[in-house]
C-alpha cells in the first residue's frame, strides 16, 4: 500500500476527522522522484478539544509511529478542533528544503 | 558519559535548548531553520545542539523525549514541541511569553 494511503487510513480511523489532508511534499526535497519521504498532514477533529498542541502532536506521532520509524523522514503536523478550523480554514506552508536529508544515513533504508 | 546522561545534563543545564539540524546561523533543514529563527526573534539567549554532529544524541533523544523528529525545543526541562508547535506558539505570542517567563525564573 502507498504510504500516503496508509497515513490517510490510520488518521481517519483514529481521529474521525471532519477535514483531513495528507500531502506528499517529497518532490520539494532532495529525494528521488516518486519518493514518499516528506508529508504534511492537516487534521481537524474534536478529539483535539481541550488538548494542548504537544498532546495533539503526540497523538498524531503515535498514530503514525510505524511510518515515522520505517518510511518517512519528515512530518509536518497541523491539528485543529472543528471550531478552531472554522476560524482559520488554512494551515501554514511547510518551510523550504535546505538539503538536510542529503547524506543522511537514515534516509537510505526509508527510501526503499 | 553515557549518551542518556549527556542528554539529561544538557536539558538540566540549559533552560532554553534547541536540538536541531545544523546551527542557527547555518541550519541544514527547513524545519530547524524556521524554529531557530523564531527563537532568535524572541530576543533571548538560547543553547542549541546540532544533532547531525552528535549522532549518538540523535539516535537516543527521540526515545527519551517520546518525540520522533527534530527540531525539538526544550524549555525549563520540558519538551515544548517541534517546528510546527514552535511556529504556532510564536505567531500567537505564546512562545515569547513562555521564554520571558523562563528567563525571569532562572534570573
Amino acid at each position: 500500500m502507498k504510504i500516503q494511503t496508509q497515513i490517510t487510513d490510520k488518521l481517519n480511523a483514529q481521529f474521525s476527522p471532519t477535514h483531513l489532508t495528507v500531502e506528499n511534499e517529497s518532490s520539494q526535497h532532495n529525494v528521488p522522484k516518486g519518493s514518499e519521504s516528506h508529508f504534511k498532514v492537516v487534521v481537524v477533529s474534536n478529539e483535539f478539544a481541550g488538548k494542548r498542541l504537544i498532546q495533539r502532536h503526540r497523538l498524531v506521532n503515535g498514530c503514525l509511529a510505524d511510518e515515522l520509524a520505517n518510511h518517512i523522514h519528515a512530518l509536518a503536523i497541523h491539528t485543529y478542533t472543528v471550531e478552531e478550523w472554522s476560524l482559520q480554514f488554512a494551515a501554514p506552508d511547510s518551510p523550504n528544503c535546505l538539503g538536510g536529508s542529503k547524506g543522511d544515513e537514515t534516509m537510505k533504508s526509508k527510501l526503499n | 558519559m553515557e549518551t542518556i546522561d549527556k542528554i539529561k545534563q544538557q536539558i538540566a543545564e540549559n533552560s532554553i535548548l534547541l536540538y536541531m539540524k545544523g546551527s542557527p546561523k547555518l541550519p541544514s533543514c527547513g524545519f530547524s531553520s524556521q524554529a531557530s529563527q523564531a527563537l532568535m526573534q524572541c530576543g533571548q539567549e538560547f543553547a542549541y545542539v546540532d544533532i547531525l554532529q552528535n549522532p549518538d544524541i540523535r539516535a537516543e533523544l527521540p526515545a527519551y523525549a517520546e518525540w520522533p523528529t527534530f527540531p525539538q525545543l526544550w524549555i525549563g526541562g520540558e519538551l515544548v514541541g517541534g517546528c510546527d508547535i514552535i511556529m504556532e506558539m510564536f505567531q500567537k505570542g505564546e512562545l515569547q511569553a513562555l521564554i520571558n517567563e523562563e528567563v525571569e525564573k532562572s534570573a
